[in-house]
């Protein structure tokens, strides 16, 4: 069969895979300023990292497939999966693990499954959860959120070198995130009143000191997404909506030993993965049906991984473990085809 | 009364590029020196032709009939001389040619005697088969006979007459300005339509983009009250003009798949038909219909009233072609319509516009990436990239279980693609191989009967014959067991010995080929035998 003989329709929207991937970049934007700004140039660090790591894993994966390299390098799918996984990542942490975790993500989870489209799990969330079970430590060494930090040098002689400035020790700066802080302390039998009181404010006005300004910008950026269409609604409202659900049951039923649904909307992963994680078109749910079962799915596990898993945050997992649903949503949620009774 | 409209699902808003063709009115086409009319200009059989070569005819004289139900007449536009029958590229998604009669204006237009019919006092049938000799089909796009569509068949009664002036496709226009330049004949065609049906009461549906359309039809409506004629305006969106999204927009019935709209008491024309059949009344065949030449390789595009078999370039010359532009010459909209390959094929009966687009490089196409984009605009609710992906497996069963048949090829989905992926293509192309695997397991399913039949045939010959012989037998021992008397078999064997005798005798006779032996030759015959008799003796 030649699909390239031209038939109709002989008009196009104009709209492109390159367009889409494109918004989704720029509105990450403000997000990685909020996360720049109170985590420091560890993120600068990771992406400078990450993404000539992905365009060059990509390059190498096409030409040993035998691919047109140019259309697929200039088509942003990289740079997003790098971006995102590197978003992801400690801020200070070392350069090979934006390295690997980028090429593993690339090569193993998106190539080797047949390139752009055909991947069935989020390449960025795989090359996290790699990370995440093979280098437990670096990946959960962060950093306090504060307005002031290591200079850029400093932060970068790190991530080459693993060295710190003088009188600094990596135990004296770093600190774990809320979501693990909460995690552990709740499994001390602390209350929510205790640990909050412990840490000096820990949640802040709604998610934790920094995390929740983090998230709120990630919010606003997939709010634009929404806006312009380059994303629909189901996916986020569905994960949002399910984990406020699931949290505000869980903390009804026990305050103390629970922390509050806003705490679970604007800490950890939240935002960055219902708008801009969950969405990938090419690993989520195409029903719409499916996709609210998809992202109902995703707010769930998350939920579940944070409060009684082995993890502070389930959000990778509970997107891969979505991922590997997404068959069969698709097939139980067909919609009804015009002129057909509901079957 | 405000009519509740409803939606269907999806659908597009599309850059209308029409008024670029709606600022004059209809001008009539100048006849060009040779038209080419096809056989065939509409859905079913072609027509026969009537005429010979020389032969001169007139304007609106049948030149070709029907001579099977679905089809229906083809009449000279103009008057001149039939120069010959030949095949002719045709203006057909395949790019195939076919049988055209060629006809050489003489630039006089003389007319057969057109009389006016007493249409009022003529009964249903009659009025068919009236619209039919007219020629008459449906004229927004698909070209199915009219008489067909105008019969409810027996035991559907028609409780709505839907005419269809939605015209949903970007730069068309004829429908609107049609609307707007003849709302009366319209009108009156409707009843005319009405009458034929016995429907109860008729609507007049328009995209709400076409205010002047609108307007112009509600004034010419005052003028024909009391009848029960609805004129409703509804949203502009892709593809509201398609048979079935208008009529769940209008009435909000879903129409079964697998069923036509005459099964739950609704019949759907297009203005431009309703028009045409008032000309019919008038006495005057479908020879001519407003196109629209329009795009932007033409530079006064405008609507026009062609005759049918005026070759396209033609046209396009008549609006200010430029003939150095790399064009897509389209007939049809943009959404919908199909590329033409030569410029000469002629103007038919569903020939609604004639698009020429500057040709813009195709953008490759990417693999999919599952946005959806097409689920969120499929107006039949499909799952396109599903579609897709069976196609190119070319999983035949599994397309259908996703509904592949029930795609009306709109290419809302392959318009807003990311991935610039010709899905309509693929359905296409799935669809024809799915027609052509029938087509061969129908001819595999009668070849296994013939081969099974005549299997049965010898097996059922080989039975009779055991079984004829197994009679025989026992008739025999039968026979066999019943005589005691032995003189009798005894007899019987002696005669046929006898017989045997005498057979062999005179086998004997015959071998000797002693006929025609000279004398010496019999002595020494006889000579022989004597001796042989004496030795056997």
């Amino acid at each position: 069969m030649n699909p390239g003989i031209s038939s109709s329709p002989f008009l196009n929207s104009g709209n492109s895979v390159p367009r889409i991937m494109l918004w989704v970049l720029l509105a990450l934007i403000p997000g990685m300023l909020a996360h720049i700004y109170f985590f420091g140039w560890g993120l600068l660090i990771n992406l400078g990292i990450a993404i000539p790591t992905a365009l060059a894993s990509e390059a190498l994966m096409l030409r040993l497939r035998q691919r047109p390299i140019k259309p697929f390098l200039s088509d942003y799918s990289a740079i997003l999966t790098a971006t995102l996984l590197a978003i992801a990542l400690p801020p200070l942490a070392p350069w090979w693990l934006a390295f690997i975790g980028t090429a593993f993500a690339i090569i193993i989870a998106k190539q080797l499954y047949g390139g752009l489209g055909y991947n069935p799990f989020n390449p960025a969330m795989v090359g996290y959860a790699m990370l995440l079970i093979a280098f437990p430590r670096e990946m959960t060494t962060w950093l306090p959120a504060q307005s002031h930090h290591m200079a850029f040098m400093d932060s970068l002689r790190y991530s080459l070198f693993e060295v710190l400035p003088s009188g600094h020790n990596i135990d004296s700066i770093s600190m774990a995130t809320p979501m693990d802080i909460v995690k552990t302390r709740l499994g001390l039998n602390m209350t929510i009143d205790e640990i909050n009181a412990q840490f000096h404010n820990l949640f802040g006005m709604l998610g934790g000191r920094g995390w929740e300004w983090v998230n709120l910008m990630f919010l606003l950026g997939g709010m634009l997404l929404i806006f312009i269409r380059v994303i629909s609604w189901h996916i986020p409202v569905a994960v949002i909506g399910s984990l406020f659900s699931c949290a505000l049951v869980f903390q009804l039923a026990d305050i103390d030993a629970h922390a509050s649904p806003l705490f679970h909307l604007f800490s950890g992963a939240t935002m960055l993965g219902a708008f801009f994680i969950a969405t990938d078109p090419i690993s989520a749910a195409t029903t719409l049906r499916g996709r609210l079962y998809y992202g109902a799915g995703i707010g769930i596990f998350t939920y579940i991984i944070r409060t009684w898993g082995g993890y502070p945050d389930g959000f990778a997992f509970a997107v891969l473990l979505m991922n590997m649903a997404v068959p069969t949503i698709d097939y139980y949620t067909q919609p009804r085809v015009f002129g057909h009774q509901d079957d | 009364m405000k009519r509740l409209l409803r939606h269907f699902h999806g659908g597009l808003r599309l850059p209308e590029h029409k008024k670029i063709s709606m600022q004059e009115l209809i001008s009539e086409a100048p006849i060009p020196p040779r038209l080419i009319l096809p056989l065939q200009q509409h859905i079913g059989e072609p027509a026969e032709s009537l005429v010979s070569i020389g032969e001169r005819v007139l304007k609106g004289q049948m030149i070709a009939e029907a001579k099977s139900f679905v089809s229906v007449p083809v009449h000279a536009s103009t008057s001149g001389r039939i120069i010959c029958i030949e095949n002719r590229p045709i203006p057909h998604p395949s790019g195939l040619n076919a049988p055209c009669i060629i006809l050489e204006a003489d630039g006089k237009d003389e007319t057969i005697d057109m009389q006016a019919h007493d249409y009022h006092h003529m009964e249903p049938a009659e009025l068919r088969h009236l619209l039919r000799d007219a020629g008459i089909v449906g004229l927004g796009g698909a070209g199915f006979p009219s008489f067909i569509k105008l019969n409810p068949g027996p035991g559907n009664r028609v409780n709505t007459l839907l005419l269809n002036g939605a015209e949903c496709e970007p730069y068309i226009t004829c429908d609107a300005m049609l609307m707007q330049q003849r709302p009366h004949e319209i009108i009156k065609g409707l009843l005319v339509m009405k009458q034929a049906l016995q429907a109860e009461h008729c609507i007049i549906a328009v995209e709400d983009n076409k205010r002047l359309a609108y307007t112009t039809l509600v004034n010419a409506l005052e003028e024909h009250q009391p009848h029960k004629i609805e004129i409703i305006q509804v949203p502009t969106l892709y593809p509201t003009g398609g048979e079935k999204q208008l009529i769940k927009v209008v009435t909000g019935v879903e129409v079964p798949a697998n069923n036509r709209p005459v099964n739950v008491g609704i019949v759907c024309h297009n203005v431009a038909t309703a028009a045409a059949v008032y000309d019919a009344t008038q006495g005057q065949p479908l020879i001519s219909r407003v196109v629209t030449v329009t795009g932007d390789a033409v530079k006064h595009p405008r609507n026009l009233q062609v005759r049918f078999g005026t070759p396209f370039r033609f046209l396009l010359d008549q609006c200010g072609f430029d003939e150095r532009a790399e064009i897509d010459l389209i007939m049809g909209g943009p959404l919908m319509g199909f590329k033409i390959a030569d410029q000469q094929v002629p103007v038919i009966k569903t020939s609604n516009c004639v698009l020429s687009l500057k040709r813009e490089p195709r953008r490759p196409a990417m693999p999919c990436i599952r946005c959806a984009d097409c689920v969120l605009v499929c107006p039949v609710q499909l799952l396109p990239q599903q579609l897709y992906w069976y196609a190119r497996a070319q999983d035949f069963d599994r397309i259908q279980d996703y509904h592949l048949f029930d795609c009306i090829e709109c290419g809302a989905c392959a318009y807003v693609c990311p991935s610039h992926i010709p899905l309509v293509n693929y359905y296409r192309f799935a669809k024809t191989e799915i027609w052509a695997q029938e087509e061969e397991k129908k001819k595999a399913d009668l070849a296994r009967q013939r081969h099974e039949f005549r299997q049965y045939r010898l097996e059922r010959g080989k039975k009779e014959n055991e079984e004829r012989r197994q009679r025989k037998k026992e008739l025999l021992k039968k026979t066999g067991n019943k005589s005691d008397d032995r003189d009798a078999q005894k007899t019987a064997i002696e005669a046929a010995m006898a017989r045997v005798q005498a057979r062999r005798a005179e086998q004997e006779q015959q071998r000797k080929n002693t006929d025609n032996l000279n004398l010496a030759q019999k002595k020494v015959i006889e000579e022989i035998e004597a001796r042989r008799k004496k030795t056997n003796d």
